[in-house]
């Protein structure tokens, strides 16, 4: 432990109200913390720079997962465990719940939070893929009241994200895919488990009469922030699953991604990877088309 | 800035009370306050697993949690899972098979251990390696562990 | 009693939690420590500034300046400082400069960061390759830590002439011990009058190296200089010569605060800063004739030993006796040398130089076998050494060796030609996974290497309880190996006592001799002898004083005992190596006897490759072995379990990431050790040949799993990929794709 705790304040609102009311008095000043397998990895290393810690894990106003019409909400806290097991996910969302298996190991899915995920802002997340699949938005809540925005407009660059310094992530809503369709999710780690990935790709599509009528790339570890793949989806969208432009799409995938050297991986691996990854999810695209 | 927090909890089956400050870790408060030292740091980022505790029934590594999110919680440590200061049921079985070399991430296992027999009733081989793949051990290569835990599924009583 | 699968002594309190490590051992009044380090590699220490603040007052501070003794840690060549001196060079980025102390853990972390050093850069050597070119001379006047030249006929004729010549370079990178219990110290300081007494209780492999360190540290005696090894959680090498460093760290806090001081390393401080495997590179040169017969070998091979002399010769030594392998050949030159870089010292691991020659000649033997139209099978069965055959060094092989029946049990468990078979056909169909199957067959040294164990003269013995049993006094230590465990039977059988009759006495250099340290497969083959001849010593004591008939009950002994050291208040019976007058070992000319014997095996691997993400699986291992006599077969396969886990570890994900000489991926998370899932299930088989060097006939044992699975992996790995360059450990995803690119490019 290399942390100078007497530094460290913590603050545990009870009350959703109360924590936002901290939050907009001192905005800026107060950094959230939930599970904790983050932050608690920095403040462990002494690498942690906000002193003033917002426990939230006592807002009950942001946990549960809930099916509302047609979307999935999910509060903040909603731990990785949760994901897994709750049946709405299983059956529609599989991209969610294996994006929640592979992430840390049941230790840390006990504790880590869907909410977490998407504001630690790392581009290794292993949730925000599979979101940014499903066309995910998220909710946030400050005193001056609630917002929606699309997840894939809430990461603005490194670390960087559409979130003003009283706010706080409320609830993530997921809307239900129609009819019975094409769900892919792969995460390629540095191991089996336990794990950071290297690249990370989920897709989701909707295919009618033989064509792709709606499809959506997430991809992780490959640029600063999750992102969508684009250049790769148009190519394919409007397509028959017949004749798909594999081939185009993986060319057309290297400009959507801006991967790196790093200590897990090389930026040359990234990219060929990230293209036999989406070549591979196609040609599964392709054959569930053909089988429905 | 500093303070501390009255911090409250069930350890082992037992109220303990600890004057803590509300950052510091589960880990610490354990070993250092209570002086349960089975509990065991080995990266002190919830990599290894050696530190894994039952925080309400789920397996937590103890090094992740600040004290402020433990207040009133119940904790079983290695040291919760014998029973009358006799190895319980699956330290038997991992006696048995051998399955402790350093004895370091041992606790760590044991805990994932008892984790995966509380929501899996028989585990087979797959669903043992999976649940003990947030500990890591430099000494075995696994194998003995799993089949402790099989064995430890598969010959438990009514419980 | 010997061969029986008794359970681990110490397994029923690991189980329990109840074992205490050297941080769970509290002694009153204790403070804590930290180390303050250089974080440049190379360059002069101008100055020490403390930062604002803090209240330094109430902190102790040790520097250079402070050492009572010599600034020097004892070992092969004293060339490391404890502490970097003002004035001093600096030799790499993690070198100590400052020790703090103070009750408050939180306050020292921030005190440690408050510390300036003013230094004076100068450019670093950080690898092989600049160390050999002499780009910056750190070290004499070459780089050179310790050069080898093993030399055996003339193979510089041979290479003209022979059919056919095959050439390779290979590299092994460094790796990380990874023992999930990180190096720790707690010494305290003792004072009667002019009387110092030093004691330091620590997670350490060698209590008599720490004892020699400290001894010359403070310039004290041997018996005002205590070391104890507290229970330890893995070591696997990297407690052998780094707790000399940190036990004098500990113990100078100690001394100068007045209070006991604990020293622990968290994670990143001890893979940063601790002792690795060491990296290498081997050039290999070997010719064969049209039968595929070995005719000459000429092997390059490179070691970065870091910026101290540390262990480095000798496990370079060791590298280099291993270089040829199982192999017969007339005519051998190896060229060993360790050079010097700016990097932390590399040091004793599993192995000890050997996996990482083997690699190269394992990996070389499958290269060569397709150059020749040979299987890989074939091309080793014709070279195979057998009894009487001559090695490297001219050393004799003794005894029966049948590598023909180890490496047959191995590819029968594994179904090798089946594999063969049915991988072919599958790797030819569109499948987006190919599938390999690949073996090594490698030799390990027992025990010392050359002359080491007549230079140690180790000295182990048994001791009579005032109960009737009996304890064994050595001071080896426990590291979840099972010696503690395996001390007992050897001594129970050798007594014919049940083994619940013999304890064994923890290693306390205040009440066991020198047995020498725990490293080098030795501690059952070399030191179990030596408490064997003990208990039989003990024995023949209690009948000479006819306290004993020749033949008795386990009662009748325990009364015998208890009379003996009732009669003379105490019984105790000594063992001293001796050299067998039959090896014969020349430390100039690297000619003789190199081990007294060798264990033997043949590890075969499974792998799967995932074309997509390049990822390899290893399917399944099988890990067949002759190592004499098995004195306990459950820890015995579980030693081998964990070295061969290690192994795989190393050949396919352990990479030690390098940035100015310092490891940057210091991290559980970022440097992969493999998990339960990374792994299959590891199959052991032992054949057991009797030796009559060891106690019931064993051999050693720790050290030869880690020899064998990186290059079997490797090995099937070039069955499933076909002919790319696979040269270099760890494989990773990364690597195999730059490889695939490059023979793509041609």
């Amino acid at each position: 432990m290399r942390a100078y705790l007497p530094d460290y304040d913590i603050q545990s609102p009870e009350t959703l109200d109360e924590a936002l009311t901290l939050l907009s008095r001192e905005p800026g000043k107060w950094r959230p913390i939930a599970g904790g397998t983050d932050l608690m990895v920095l403040l462990n290393a002494g690498r942690l720079s906000d002193l003033n810690l917002l426990d939230i894990s006592r807002l009950t106003e942001l946990r549960g997962i809930s099916e509302n019409g047609p979307s999935v909400t999910f509060g903040a806290l909603t731990t990785y465990s949760e994901l897994r097991q709750h049946p709405a996910v299983r059956e529609h969302l599989p991209n969610v719940v294996e994006s929640a298996r592979v992430t840390g190991a049941q230790a840390i899915q006990n504790r880590g939070t869907l909410g977490g995920n998407i504001v630690n802002a790392s581009p290794a997340a292993d949730t925000p893929p599979s979101l940014l699949a499903y066309g995910a938005e998220i909710e946030l809540v400050s005193v001056r009241g609630k917002r929606r925005v699309p997840y894939e407009s809430f990461h603005k660059g490194y670390k960087k994200m559409d979130l003003a310094p009283d706010e706080l992530l409320h609830s993530i809503h997921v809307p239900i895919p129609k009819g019975s369709g094409f769900h892919f999710y792969r995460k390629v780690g540095t191991r089996q488990a336990q794990a950071i990935s290297k690249t990370c790709l989920a897709a989701h599509a909707r295919i009618e009469n033989g064509v792709v009528e709606e499809l959506r790339i997430g991809l992780g570890s490959v640029a600063p922030v999750p992102a969508r793949a684009r250049s790769a989806e148009a190519v394919i969208l409007g397509k028959a699953v017949d004749f798909l432009p594999i081939e185009d799409a993986v060319k057309a995938i290297q400009s959507d991604i801006s991967p790196i050297d790093d200590i897990r991986s090389t930026a040359r691996y990234r990219r060929v990877v990230t293209a036999n990854v989406l070549r591979q999810a196609l040609e599964e695209l392709a054959r569930t088309g053909r089988a429905s | 800035m500093a303070r501390t927090i009255e911090l409250e909890l069930t350890v082992n089956g037992t109220l303990r009370r600890a004057e803590v400050h509300p950052a510091a870790r589960l880990l610490d408060i354990l070993r250092d306050e209570f002086r349960l030292v089975g509990t065991k740091e080995g990266c002190g980022e919830g990599e290894c697993g050696a530190c894994a505790v039952l925080l309400d029934g789920k397996i937590v590594n103890s090094c992740l949690v600040p004290a402020i999110q433990a207040r009133g919680s119940e904790v079983v440590t290695v040291e919760g899972l014998a029973v009358e200061g006799q190895p319980g049921h699956l330290q038997a079985a991992f006696e048995t098979a051998n399955a402790a070399q350093c004895g370091f991430c041992t606790p760590g296992m044991l805990v994932a251990a008892a984790d995966l027999l509380h929501r899996c009733d028989r585990p087979g081989e797959t669903e043992t390696r999976d649940a003990l793949a947030g500990t890591l051990c430099r000494c075995t290569g696994y194998v003995k562990f799993v089949d402790a835990v099989v064995m430890a599924g598969g010959t438990r009583g009514g419980k | 009693m010997i061969g029986a699968p008794i359970t681990r002594r110490e397994g029923r309190a690991k189980l329990l939690g109840q074992p205490l490590y050297t941080d769970d051992k509290i002694l009153p009044g204790e403070i804590r420590g930290v180390t303050v380090r250089t974080h440049i590699p190379r360059g002069i220490l101008k100055g020490i500034s403390f930062g604002e603040g803090i209240p330094w007052e109430e902190f102790t501070v040790v520097t250079a300046a402070d050492i009572p003794g010599k600034n020097l840690v004892a070992s092969i060549v004293h060339d490391q400082p404890f502490l970097v001196e003002i004035g001093g060079t600096i030799s790499h980025p993690e070198q100590p400069v400052v020790l703090l102390a103070h009750p408050d853990r939180s306050l020292l972390e921030k005190a440690r960061r408050a510390i300036r050093l003013d230094v004076e850069e100068l450019p670093p050597v950080l690898d092989i390759e600049s160390a050999i070119e002499k780009a910056q001379v750190i070290h004499g006047s070459n780089n050179i830590l310790k050069e080898i030249l093993i030399d055996k006929g003339d193979p510089g004729p041979v290479f003209c002439s022979a059919v056919k010549v095959v050439e390779g370079e290979y590299r092994t990178g460094a790796q990380e011990h990874a023992y999930i219990e990180p190096n720790g110290m707690l010494a305290e300081v003792g004072r009667e009058g002019e009387r110092l007494t030093v004691t330091v209780y620590g997670s350490l492999q060698c209590p008599y190296y720490v004892h020699e360190a400290v001894k010359q540290l403070f310039g004290l005696p041997g018996d005002q200089v205590r070391v104890v090894a507290m229970e330890m959680g893995g070591a696997f090498g990297g407690k052998e010569d780094y707790p000399s460093v940190n036990a004098g760290h500990a113990a100078l806090l100690a001394w100068k605060s007045g209070k006991p001081v604990k020293l622990i390393y968290d994670r990143e401080e001890d893979m940063a800063a601790t002792t690795k495997r060491h990296p290498s590179r081997t050039r290999i040169k070997s010719a064969f004739d049209r039968d595929g017969l070995l005719l000459a070998l000429d092997i390059d091979f490179v070691l970065d030993g870091g910026a101290f002399v540390t262990l480095s010769p000798v496990v370079l030594s060791r590298g280099a006796l291993h270089a040829a392998s199982v192999y017969k050949c007339p005519n051998v030159r190896i060229h060993a040398r360790a050079v010097a870089t700016n990097v932390p010292p590399h040091g004793a691991f599993r192995g000890f130089g050997a996996p990482q020659s083997l690699f190269a000649i394992e990996r070389h033997m499958d290269v060569c076998a397709r150059e020749l139209g040979l299987t890989p099978l074939e091309l080793r069965r014709r070279n195979f050494l057998a009894i009487g055959d001559r090695m490297s060094t001219g050393q004799v092989v003794k005894e029966t060796v049948d590598l023909e029946a180890i490496v047959s049990r191995a590819l029968s468990e594994i179904g090798y030609e089946e594999k063969r078979r049915s991988f072919d056909a599958h790797n030819s169909s569109q499948s987006p996974i190919k599938r390999g199957v690949g073996f090594s067959v490698f030799l390990h040294g027992c025990g010392f290497t050359g002359g080491g164990e007549t230079y140690l003269a180790s000295v182990a013995g048994v001791k009579g309880l005032p109960d009737g049993r009996v304890s064994v006094l050595a001071a080896n230590t426990e590291m979840g190996q099972g010696k503690t465990t395996v001390f007992a039977q050897i001594v129970a059988s050798a007594l014919k006592l049940p083994v619940d009759m013999v304890d064994v006495w923890s290693a306390d250099t205040a009440e066991v001799p020198n047995s020498g340290p725990t490293v080098a497969s030795r501690s059952t083959m070399i030191v179990g002898k030596l408490i064997e001849d003990a208990a039989y010593g003990l024995k023949q004591s209690l009948i000479q004083q006819g306290l004993l008939e020749m033949t008795y009950t386990p009662e009748e002994f325990r009364e015998a005992v208890k009379t003996a050291v009732a009669r003379h208040g105490s019984l105790k019976c000594y063992s001293q190596y001796h050299k067998p007058p039959h090896i014969v070992w020349d430390d100039t000319t690297y000619k003789g006897d190199a081990y007294p014997t060798f264990s033997w095996a043949c590890y075969a691997a499974g792998v799967s490759v995932d074309m997509v993400t390049y990822e390899v699986k290893v399917d399944d291992f099988v890990a067949v072995q002759e190592v004499g006599r098995v004195v306990n077969p459950m820890l015995a396969t579980g030693q081998i379990e964990g070295g061969v886990a290690q192994g795989i570890g190393w050949g396919l994900w352990e990479e030690v990431q390098w940035k100015d000489g310092r490891m940057v991926n210091n991290q559980m998370t970022n440097y992969i050790i493999p998990t339960s899932v990374d792994l299959p299930r590891i199959r052991v088989a032992f054949l057991e040949n009797p030796h009559p060097a060891g106690p019931g006939g064993a051999k050693g044992i720790g050290e030869l799993p880690m020899d064998g699975p990186a290059p079997a992996v490797l090995n099937a790995l070039a069955h499933a990929l076909g002919p790319i360059r696979l040269d270099e450990i760890p494989m990773t995803p990364e690597r195999i794709l730059a490889r695939l690119e490059e023979a793509d490019r041609g």
